[in-house]
């Protein structure tokens, strides 16, 4: 076995790769740029190198940098990781040429499956089943309706040179299909100058589905089942899980059989996933073989219980698979999360910065429950510019679908991040998304259910009723100690009550608490009652609570007079008051926030360097309105509609914090 | 025998009504409460003891002996705050406006005095037009009678002020005598002459709100405090802000259970000041960090944010803290930073509340602006208030420390009683390029040997390590054991005994 590797990558996945390596008892050695001397995998391998500067390109996927790190420190073999060297065939030579062993697959493989139209050849070769289409030349309408009846309905016809939807028709019947033919032809022709036609067939209800492969040198592959990755926003993967709630063993078995013959076909050996696209019928169809390791392979790791980076640590060192098909058994169900720092509220927009605090739920291995979370941040570390914004990846397993589902959702619940924007309200949404629960799923499952971007969640009555009775008792123990500050009048002390009103979501809770030595009792007005116990005091941050037996964790943050309560995607403001003091509160003018809708708000903290307008000058939409710099980036903000410019409030030199107004408009 | 006892009750009912209920309503109509109801939000649940409700003018001019209500327009008496005494007046603007008349001045007077006496706070609920017009000079002389008692009261029991409604005229100064005024945003104004006459005068035309809104004086003229949303929420603040302070100079500051180690270790701070010496930091985020359960009751926060001040809690007990904050002018003095962290250090020193202070200052602002708006007296009163205290004083460095403002930031030599230094600290006249400058003028021109003196200037000064040799940081600490050796020092402080030499009283440059 090799004695030290070096990974070609950077944070989780370096992190990943070195605990397998450390578990192993192989040595590490972490590569790094600039932006990353602190970070979490050069203080968790044996060995760093310094790469060059902060930007990808001048550093880790520089080959002459990574050849040199790896000739200073001896390392017999690298790990690339995913993204990075990772699919580079030139990479993979220059390492042969160095006798350096690459753990991945050989360079012929990654060079074939490179190539969108090569891969598809040797797919189709292979008997895999990929998309069908006529790639010629199409005369006419007549011929575009042969073809499409070949096909089978529906079929989509596209410009070759098309792009953004631009002549591109969707044909169900001989008609369509001839008048699609035409128009597509006509659009095809104005818009590229160029109306060459194909047609394909039309893939309904997709779902993204893609096979675990496992080959070694000496001719043996696997399948270690399917991950399902149909939960995407703009093509990037966001929640992922294992198996699929919508294959069946048929179709998993011919699936992972393709797959196994494609990889055969190309000479695999390692890890590699073949990507598949699965329709309503559970047609499936190739899309592409991703020659690396997957950013959300723990999902497979957790239901088949094989570490995916030893296996391929043990191929390269030359090793047969120590395992066969019938081996592999499917046990329970995982799903992964990915954390990204992006906004959700902002329209996702990246977000960077210190992590001023960074907490993320306790791993758990136990019988029925796994918490795992792969990341390569820690409490105090930074979310850079340079490179994904991928936090973290959180991964649960149980027995079903339904109780990983909920252990995610705690495992959401508890994960504090705070200094950045990031999506963890989001992917809570995701888990509590009916849709989502009933497994009916496909890729466009983000943009149909949340059409105008993501504003948050409304909570049911019944989870609000649960952290009411929650926020009471936190709030009874809270004012019980404010009562035992020092220099109160002796025999005329507070007495802190026992009836409250809870305030939430525009909902009103009165309820009765009544204390225990191991909880409390909280008892709404109709009658119900709550039992409420927990760890929380005063100042903690996360609350774990169990009300009625049942787990509630919530992220508490304080505002004037209550709690910041956070849990289950909601972020919501919570008062504790007498009715006294509900009733008085109630005379407030509910103050709305300012309209923005006629300001031009900046939308990360930076430095004005340049104001385009003036007061009184009308403008376009899309007309550039003034520069801000942020993390040495410029960022032109333009006007979204037309309209007059009526006021400037800040000018270049000024350094501004988010939602600052710039500028006002009539 | 029953008659006369519900005669009281009815006397009650009809003082309690103030103005009648359809002024009552006018009142929440402007998203205001009356006097009596913000009491009830102010003080602990039944705790409210009043004094003079059957109080009425003696005024007979202009046919007011027409109409006498009880309690003359102010509510006025002493209470709990969890459990801790407070005397309280809340002007009512229910009935004559809440204007001030000689007997509404005498119910005030009588609340103050009885505060000295008895050592315990004094909050002013102001809601008023002015001054009673019908009284005349009557009601000037029970503003200067208000006056008097607050200068009095002044650095012996603590005073908060509220404004919540107008406040204009003679009104404005006996708030801005007091410790802390805080305001309700858009139902609130104070100014010494409103828009009217401001235009009269010098044509200009301004709103009430423009001129004396909460924003204009939490932000521009930094005479008020802190401005809160509504009546309820500036109610539940004044309360939290009585937690952290003393009932009286006489008392220490109070000490309430708590819920954080005191040992607790934040391994976060280690990357707190980032690489670059010129990338801000967020200075809140070690005050929230060193404090109990995060809890930071921050004092003028949009006003000179490149100082921040406020009160936390370690192990319990009250500590004021003051901050550069490197996110705004670098975190540099300047006149604005200057005065306000200077009279926040006094009051701390008045009430015997330890100060902690943490330090990342580049200097004095430079600029025509600054020395014209006299610069050297207003930084004077900082060094002056931190020279004079007598409280516990522990201090500590993060980063930047130079020059004149090093001193002035609690450092040793003005009697500080810890002062720590995190390995980042560097403590120097000025920053190595600027220092290198100056000392190899001559090498101007010559690029190469200006670096090489400045890396040499660097590895000399940019450290705690020269001001440690000399014993002017009595220690460098780890970043992330910044709470534990606070809270020790602290600790060992309870018993501190300093007296400055006797004097009338000093004569800090105002």
């Amino acid at each position: 076995m090799f004695k030290k590797i070096l990974i070609a990558n950077r944070g989780e996945i370096a992190c990943r790769v070195i605990k397998t390596a450390r578990k192993m008892g192989i040595a590490t050695v972490a590569i790094y740029s600039d932006a990353d001397r602190n970070a979490l995998h050069v203080q968790m391998a044996d060995e760093a190198v310094h790469i060059g500067p902060p930007p990808a390109n001048q550093s880790y996927i520089v080959i002459g940098n990574v050849m040199r790190a790896i000739k200073e420190t001896g390392a017999e073999a690298v790990h690339p990781g995913y993204g990075f060297l990772s699919e580079n065939s030139k990479f993979a030579e220059a390492l042969e040429e160095a006798g350096v062993a690459f753990i991945g697959p050989p360079k012929g493989a990654i060079e074939a499956m490179g190539d969108k139209i090569t891969s598809k050849k040797i797919a189709q070769d292979a008997k895999v089943s990929t998309v069908p289409g006529y790639m010629g030349l199409i005369e006419d309408a007549d011929e575009a309706v042969k073809i499409s009846n070949e096909i089978g309905y529906p079929v989509m016809i596209k410009a070759s040179a098309g792009g953004g939807g631009k002549g591109m028709r969707i044909a169900w019947n001989d008609e369509e299909a001839r008048e699609g033919f035409q128009s597509s032809k006509n659009e095809a022709a104005s818009s590229f100058g160029d109306d060459r036609i194909f047609i394909e067939k039309f893939v309904t209800q997709p779902r993204h589905i893609e096979i675990q492969v496992l080959c070694d040198n000496h001719g043996n592959g696997i399948y270690l089942g399917e991950r399902e990755c149909s939960i995407q926003r703009r093509n990037q993967k966001v929640v992922e899980e294992a198996p699929s709630p919508f294959l069946d063993e048929a179709t998993r078995k011919a699936m992972g059989e393709q797959a196994v013959a494609l990889a055969k076909a190309v000479g695999y050996s390692s890890a590699g996933t073949v990507e598949f696209i699965v329709d309503g019928q559970k047609n499936f169809y190739f899309l592409e073989m991703n020659t690396r390791l997957q950013v959300e392979h723990p999902v497979t790791e957790l239901i088949t219980g094989v570490d995916l980076v030893e296996q391929m640590i043990r191929v390269a060192d030359g090793e047969k698979l120590a395992l066969a098909q019938k081996d592999v058994k499917l046990n329970g169900w995982a799903i992964e999360n990915r954390l990204y720092a992006e906004d959700p509220y902002r329209g996702f927009l990246p977000s960077i910065g210190r992590l001023t605090q960074y907490n993320p739920p306790e791993e758990v291995v136990e019988p029925g429950h796994i918490v795992r979370n792969d990341t390569g941040v820690y409490d105090g570390g930074e979310i850079s510019m340079y490179y994904d914004p991928m936090i973290a990846k959180l991964c649960t397993w149980a027995p079903s679908r339904e109780e990983a589902i909920e252990h995610m959702r705690n495992a959401l619940d508890a994960f504090e991040i705070e200094g950045i924007g990031h999506n963890l309200p989001f992917l809570s949404a995701v888990m509590d998304h009916p849709r989502f629960i009933s497994g009916d799923i496909t890729t466009a499952f983000i943009a149909e259910e949340y059409p105008d971007g993501f504003a948050g969640v409304e909570l049911p009555e019944s989870t609000l009723r649960r952290i009411a009775a929650a926020c009471a008792a936190m709030h009874r123990v809270a004012e019980i100690r404010r009562t035992r500050v020092s220099g109160r009048m002796d025999n005329h002390e507070r007495r802190v009550g026992s009836d409250w009103v809870v305030s939430l979501q525009g909902e009103s809770f009165p309820v009765t608490i009544a204390a225990d030595h191991d909880g409390s009792t909280v008892t709404f007005e109709d009658g119900t009652r709550h039992r409420v116990t927990g760890d929380w005091t005063p100042g903690k941050s996360l609350a774990d609570m169990v009300v009625d037996g049942e787990p509630l964790v919530l992220k508490v943050g304080k505002i004037s007079g209550g709690f910041r309560i956070r849990s289950r995607g909601a972020d919501l403001k919570v008062h504790v008051r007498t009715s006294r003091q509900t009733e008085l509160a109630a005379l407030m003018p509910e103050k709305l926030p300012p309209d923005t809708s006629k300001m031009l708000l900046c939308p990360m903290p930076g430095l004005i360097v340049k104001v385009d307008v003036e007061v009184g000058q009308e403008v376009q939409e899309g007309q550039a309105l003034c520069t801000v710099e942020a993390m040495k980036m410029e960022n032109i903000l333009r006007a979204e509609k037309k309209a007059i410019v009526s006021k400037i409030n800040a000018g270049p030199g000024d350094s501004l914090a988010v939602d600052d107004v710039i500028m006002e408009f009539e | 025998m029953k008659d006369i006892l519900q005669e009281l009750d009815n006397r009650r009912d009809v003082a309690r009504k103030g103005g009648g209920d359809k002024r009552i309503e006018a009142q929440h109509g402007k998203g205001k409460l009356t006097a009596r109801e913000r009491i009830e939000l102010l003080l602990d649940e039944g705790s409210f003891e009043e004094f003079d409700m059957f109080k009425t003018h003696r005024c007979t001019d202009f046919g007011m002996e027409q109409q006498k209500p009880y309690g003359d327009g102010v509510v006025t008496g002493w209470g709990t705050i969890n459990g801790r005494m407070v005397y309280v007046f809340s002007q009512d603007f229910t009935v004559f406006g809440g204007s001030l008349s000689e007997t509404h001045a005498e119910k005030i007077c009588k609340v103050m005095d009885m505060a000295v006496q008895n050592g315990a706070p004094v909050i002013g609920l102001n809601d008023s037009g002015g001054a009673r017009i019908q009284e005349g000079v009557a009601s000037l002389a029970g503003y200067a009678d208000v006056f008097q008692r607050n200068i009095m009261a002044s650095g012996v029991v603590p005073q908060i002020s509220v404004i919540m409604g107008p406040c204009a005229g003679g009104a404005v100064y006996s708030p801005a005598m007091t410790d802390f005024i805080f305001m309700v945003k858009d139902t609130s104004y104070m100014f010494v002459t409103g828009p009217d006459v401001v235009k009269t005068v010098t044509n200009e035309v301004v709103t009430a709100e423009e001129l004396g809104g909460a924003s204009t004086h939490t932000k521009k003229s930094s005479v008020a405090d802190g401005a809160f949303e509504n009546d309820v929420e500036a109610m539940a603040e004044v309360r939290r802000l009585v937690d952290f302070l003393p009932l009286n100079n006489r008392e220490k500051p109070p000490v309430r259970p708590f819920f954080d180690a005191p040992d607790r270790l934040d391994e976060s701070l280690d990357t707190l000041v980032p690489d670059n010496p010129n990338t801000p930091y967020d200075m809140h985020e070690l005050i929230l960090k060193v404090a109990d359960e995060g809890d930071f009751y921050e004092i003028q926060a949009d006003f000179a944010k490149n100082i921040v001040t406020g009160f936390i809690r370690i192990e319990g007990q009250s500590v004021g803290v003051v901050a550069n904050q490197p996110m705004v002018l670098a975190g540099c003095l300047d006149i604005d930073s200057s005065r306000k962290a200077a009279r926040f250090v006094r009051f701390c020193d008045a009430f015997e509340i330890p100060i902690l202070t943490f330090v990342d200052v580049p200097g004095f602002l430079p600029g025509t602006s600054q020395e014209y708006g006299g610069v050297i007296k207003h930084g004077a009163k900082l060094l002056f208030a931190y020279g004079e205290a007598t409280v516990p004083k522990v201090t500590v460095i993060t980063r930047k420390a130079y020059g004149g403002a090093y001193d002035v930031m609690a450092s040793k030599h003005l009697r500080g009683d810890f002062n720590y230094a995190w390995p980042t600290a560097e403590i120097a006249v000025m920053g190595a390029k600027g220092a290198t400058e100056i000392i190899h003028r001559a090498d101007l021109g010559d690029p190469d040997k200006i670096a090489a003196h400045t890396k040499n200037y660097e590895d000399r000064f940019a450290n705690p390590f020269v001001a440690a040799e000399r014993g002017f940081i009595d220690e460098v600490i780890m970043p992330h054991s910044t709470r534990k050796r606070v809270a020790r020092a602290f600790a060992s402080l309870r018993n501190k005994k300093l007296q400055n030499p006797w004097k009338k009283h000093d004569n800090i440059p105002l």
